[in-house]
């Protein structure tokens, strides 16, 4: 990993459909170049994958999204990775991670109705083994999301010209 | 009724893109590449420390100097950055923008008849600054063989007896040359041999793409006989913040500090507060931006040598100077008729004082898309004249 990578990575996390070639002018490197330097950091894992950041609200599908935090006993041997691995398995979960606080873990799960997450937590999270407590906060309106702002910006008044 | 305007405001050329101007804002989905700003707006962080200091009621006059936390971690980031030397307390201003700290450095040591050089093509207000201050601005022409530096033979041509200073500022607006301390050492032996003055307005100092800025006062046997002009406009984002700085020995400092303390007696404080939260803080985001005009500078020039706009690389600055030569157009038909046709304005490097004759300024400190949008809109141009 060097500057270039890092300024690759940063292209193609705002725009992950940029070619090889487009990337190269971009970063100052040979199309071939770019593209050795993304395979080898796809190889590596360090692009994970390549997505899209959606709006949900705007595509009016209506969704749900759900944060929910929970209290667990963590396993010797295993601390809190099997448990949330375990967690890990379901599709509706969409974002799972470890944190310091009154909770220990915090889910951000999504259904197509308020009944649906509500019946994935009380039936299928809140019984299970190790889990203590669950505290399911409703997502009532997303501002931003990896780093995009959804609501609209008023752009400043930029005049034609100036020195 | 008597004629009431002065002869020095008369003596004073009207802006030569007025009629562009007129024309660009009576028109729909201009891009705009004639702007010299940058296009993100000011980093949250440096407003919200602003407002915060708005809240808790700082609203009032600061010193003539400016505030003394600012003037002292600006001391100690042109010692780290720059290798430059100057205290806080003596030998620094800050200004009302560079624009004022030109003001007052061209009024601080300008006498009736003083010849004041001047590198061009450049800004726009050095030459005016100089005809109000009663000085006689001279004109050096950067060339494009030359990488569009200061060439020490023509600059050696210009000297008379009557030379008091010599103005240049790069990184370059609007050709974003840069002068490597090579460069800079060439001139400042005819400066010194000479007994004159350096204004060096620096204020794209951090907008350097290779390697960094060269300050001329850090030469040795420089600092005594130069003013150094900075500000945060453009590496902060900062241009409606208005904040400047000067910085020179105590002697043109304490005449300087005269001028400023009548004519604006201080920088306004909101915009104190944010320039100096942009200091302590601002670095990741500065970086953030300046690594993404790079980018933008790359896809530009690549495209506008592929039209045919010859075009050199611009090695600092979000400027970049094509040559409009292969249009057969001078360099205002072709701004007025890409702006009529394409509606994509450009700055006609006339305007610009001597050498941007058949050249353009493109600021391309706007949005990729738009970039690429503007590039599609001059190749249309290109291919249909």
């Amino acid at each position: 990993m060097d500057e270039k990578d890092l300024l690759l990575l940063r292209l193609l996390e705002e725009n992950s459909r940029l070619s090889s070639e487009e990337l190269g002018l971009m970063a100052e490197l040979s199309t071939e170049e770019a593209g050795r330097r993304i395979t080898s950091l796809e190889e590596n894992r360090i692009i994970r994958r390549y997505t899209t950041i959606i709006d949900w609200e705007r595509a009016a599908d209506g969704g749900v999204a759900a944060v929910i935090e929970l209290k667990v006993n963590p396993e010797r041997d295993f601390g809190y990775d099997r448990i949330a691995e375990r967690l890990a398995n379901f599709p509706e979960v969409r974002a799972l991670r470890l944190i310091t606080g009154v909770y220990d873990l915090q889910l951000v799960v999504t259904g197509k109705t308020m009944q649906e997450v509500a019946r994935f937590v009380s039936e299928s999270i809140a019984p299970m083994d190790r889990i203590r407590e669950t505290a399911t906060h409703i997502v009532m309106k997303t501002y931003k999301e990896n780093g995009q702002c959804f609501y609209e910006r008023e752009a400043g008044e930029r005049i034609p010209y100036s020195f | 009724m008597r004629n009431f305007l002065s002869a020095r405001a008369k003596a004073i050329p009207p802006s030569g893109i007025r009629k562009f101007f007129d024309l660009a804002v009576s028109m729909e989905g201009v891009i705009s590449l004639g702007v010299g700003e940058p296009d993100f707006p000011t980093p949250w962080h440096i407003c919200e420390a602003s407002i915060y200091s708005i809240e808790q009621g700082g609203t009032s006059y600061t010193s003539n100097r400016g505030l003394l936390p600012l003037r002292e971690a600006l001391s100690v980031w042109l010692r780290q950055h720059y290798n430059l030397s100057y205290s806080a307390d003596e030998e620094m201003i800050i200004t009302t923008g560079v624009s004022e700290g030109l003001d007052i450095a061209v009024r601080a040591i300008t006498d009736p008849g003083d010849e004041i050089i001047i590198a061009e093509p450049s800004y726009v207000s050095y030459s005016p600054c100089v005809t109000l201050a009663g000085g006689v601005p001279v004109p050096v022409q950067c060339r494009e063989k030359d990488h569009f530096r200061v060439n020490p033979d023509s600059l050696m041509e210009k000297v008379t007896s009557r030379s008091k200073a010599v103005i240049i500022n790069f990184p370059n607006n609007p050709t974003g040359a840069v002068m490597r301390k090579e460069h800079l050492s060439a001139i400042a032996d005819i400066i010194t041999d000479h007994d004159l003055l350096l204004i060096s307005d620096e204020v794209y100092s951090e907008l350097t793409y290779d390697g960094i800025h060269v300050s001329p006062a850090s030469l040795d046997g420089m600092w005594e006989r130069t003013i150094t002009l900075n500000g945060f406009s453009k590496a902060y984002a900062m241009t409606g913040w208005r904040i400047g700085y000067f910085c020179a020995p105590p002697e043109i400092c304490d005449a300087a500090l005269k001028i400023h303390q009548y004519v604006m007696l201080c920088a306004p404080v909101m915009g104190q507060v944010a320039a100096l939260e942009g200091l302590r803080r601002g670095e990741a985001e500065k970086d953030r931006m300046v690594q993404e005009y790079r980018v933008r500078r790359n896809i530009f020039v690549k495209g506008l040598n592929k039209i045919g706009l010859s075009c050199h690389l611009p090695e600092g600055a979000f400027y970049a100077f094509p040559s409009v030569e292969k249009s057969c157009l001078s360099d205002n038909e072709f701004a007025e008729r890409l702006l009529t046709e394409e509606h994509v304005a450009v700055v006609p490097g006339s305007v610009l004082g001597r050498g941007g004759e058949d050249h353009c300024r493109c600021a391309y400190a706007v949005s990729r898309e738009n970039l690429e949008e503007a590039l599609t809109r001059i190749e249309r141009f290109m291919h249909r004249i």
